[in-house]
């Protein structure tokens, strides 16, 4: 027998989110709008992590992203890994991808930039993704890794 | 060209600036014709600015063209809340084209988003001025026969500038060599140096005005203004360094031209204005023609 328990309970069937840093867990969840699921969830956070010192997970049952909405949560946590889980199995892995254009998720650093000032959303070319670099559709002004504000 | 609105200058190909020139060539020859009779264009200076927009209004009124518009909002509804998207998707009802000048920036980007008539930005903030760009760009066509190959001087505040951000995004497609000279607290950022060295282009970086003066083809004056240093006492240090006077200018090619947006405070003195290398009040009147030519353009007339 195992000595070891896991953490969090597994899940039969839907996708678990690991590998988020724990200071972006709930940044995570709004992100993906988690709060407006009815399905199963189970958060946990300030988990043990070798990687990252601190983690969180997400597991979501029943759950299936399609790449561009899981790629909305790579500016927060880059190097968090999807499991895809069937029949308590895992049949895929991914990791998320910064995509090449951000729209209504960002606030721009530009306190002069037209979206900070009437409702409209923000929208932005993604110009660097190693270090990332966001270029504001509106004023063109570069928001970067230090300044990215999560609306 | 027709119908496309002119937010940035990057919105406009290479081939799409030379037409805007050549044209604006045909109305500097012939700068009365009807045919913007029956097209109304709409001014909405949101922030006044009088300059470009008598530029605008001598430009319309010269082919013909009816203006409507105000030039203070102060005197609209954004004054009661009324947000830019509404004003515009109203005005956009009344004319065929719409010159806007906007405090905010992206301002000019969001009303061509949603207004369903071109738009031409008079200027979004400290982001673009493109019409300001042609007609620096036609204004170094005319005076040096050519935009290839241009050793073009930038003076003064570079870092705050769209003027210089934009006219060197635009003539990097012609094989400069750029300048730059200005104070340490106001150099060209360095996205700008980035982007002509991706391109291959060679620039030089200095503090000294006069160094190397007598190479220019074109010396293109800007403001250092005041409010742009958190040290005053440095203001005090550097201001008088950046102003461009006649003895300065001695050595000079005799087909060098000064060129500034205008307006001008202090930094080209009084004495450089008799000077066969003044040029500034005559690019002040390229712009009607550009302006012109860029308007016929859009409204798919020439």
């Amino acid at each position: 027998m195992k000595d070891k328990q896991l953490s969090v309970r597994a899940i039969k069937e839907g996708t678990v989110i690991d590998h988020i840093p724990a200071p972006a867990l709930f940044k995570v969840v709004s992100i993906l709008k988690l709060d407006t699921l009815d399905t199963m969830i189970t958060i946990g956070n300030n988990l043990g992590s070798n990687k990252l010192g601190k983690k969180g997970i997400i597991k979501l049952s029943k759950v299936f992203f399609k790449d561009d909405e899981i790629n909305k949560i790579s500016l927060v946590a880059p190097c968090a890994k999807l499991n895809i889980i069937k029949e308590y199995d895992v049949v895929e892995k991914r990791v998320v991808e910064i995509p090449d254009e951000i729209i209504g998720l960002v606030k721009c650093v530009n306190p002069k930039c037209i979206t900070n000032n009437e409702k409209v959303n923000s929208r932005f070319d993604v110009v660097s993704k190693t270090e990332v670099k966001l270029k504001c559709h509106y004023c063109e002004k570069i928001t970067d890794q230090d300044n990215i504000d999560i609306i | 060209m027709k119908n496309k609105s002119l937010v940035s200058i990057t919105d406009f190909t290479k081939e799409e600036y030379l037409r805007i020139l050549e044209l604006a060539a045909g109305f500097e020859a012939k700068p009365r014709q009807d045919i913007l009779k029956g097209f109304v264009i709409s001014t909405l200076f949101f922030e006044p600015s009088t300059r470009t927009r008598l530029s605008f209004e001598t430009a319309i009124n010269g082919l013909g063209g009816r203006v409507i518009g105000f030039s203070d909002s102060g005197a609209t509804s954004a004054s009661k809340g009324e947000t830019l998207h509404d004003t515009i998707k109203m005005v956009s009802n009344y004319a065929d084209l719409i010159v806007m000048r906007h405090p905010l920036e992206g301002a000019a980007r969001l009303a061509s988003e949603v207004s369903s008539v071109p738009i031409v930005n008079a200027g979004d903030g400290a982001n673009q001025h493109p019409t300001q760009t042609l007609l620096d760009m036609y204004s170094i066509l005319k005076t040096q026969g050519t935009l290839d190959k241009q050793k073009i001087f930038m003076v003064g505040d570079l870092k705050y500038g769209r003027t210089v951000h934009s006219l060197l995004q635009a003539m990097s497609l012609f094989n400069p060599t750029f300048y730059f000279i200005s104070p340490e607290e106001l150099k060209m950022p360095q996205a700008y140096k980035l982007h002509l060295e991706k391109m291959g282009l060679n620039f030089h970086e200095g503090k000294d005005l006069t160094e190397f003066l007598p190479e220019a083809d074109i010396i293109y004056m800007t403001r250092v203004q005041q409010e742009r240093f958190t040290d005053p006492i440095e203001y005090e240090r550097v201001k008088n360094a950046y102003i461009l006077r006649r003895e300065m200018l001695e050595d000079c090619k005799p087909s060098m031209k000064v060129l500034h947006p205008l307006p001008r405070v202090n930094e080209i003195h009084t004495d450089v204005d008799a000077s066969p290398h003044a040029y500034y009040f005559d690019q002040a009147r390229n712009g009607v023609y550009v302006r012109m030519a860029i308007l016929s353009s859009i409204l798919g007339i020439k």
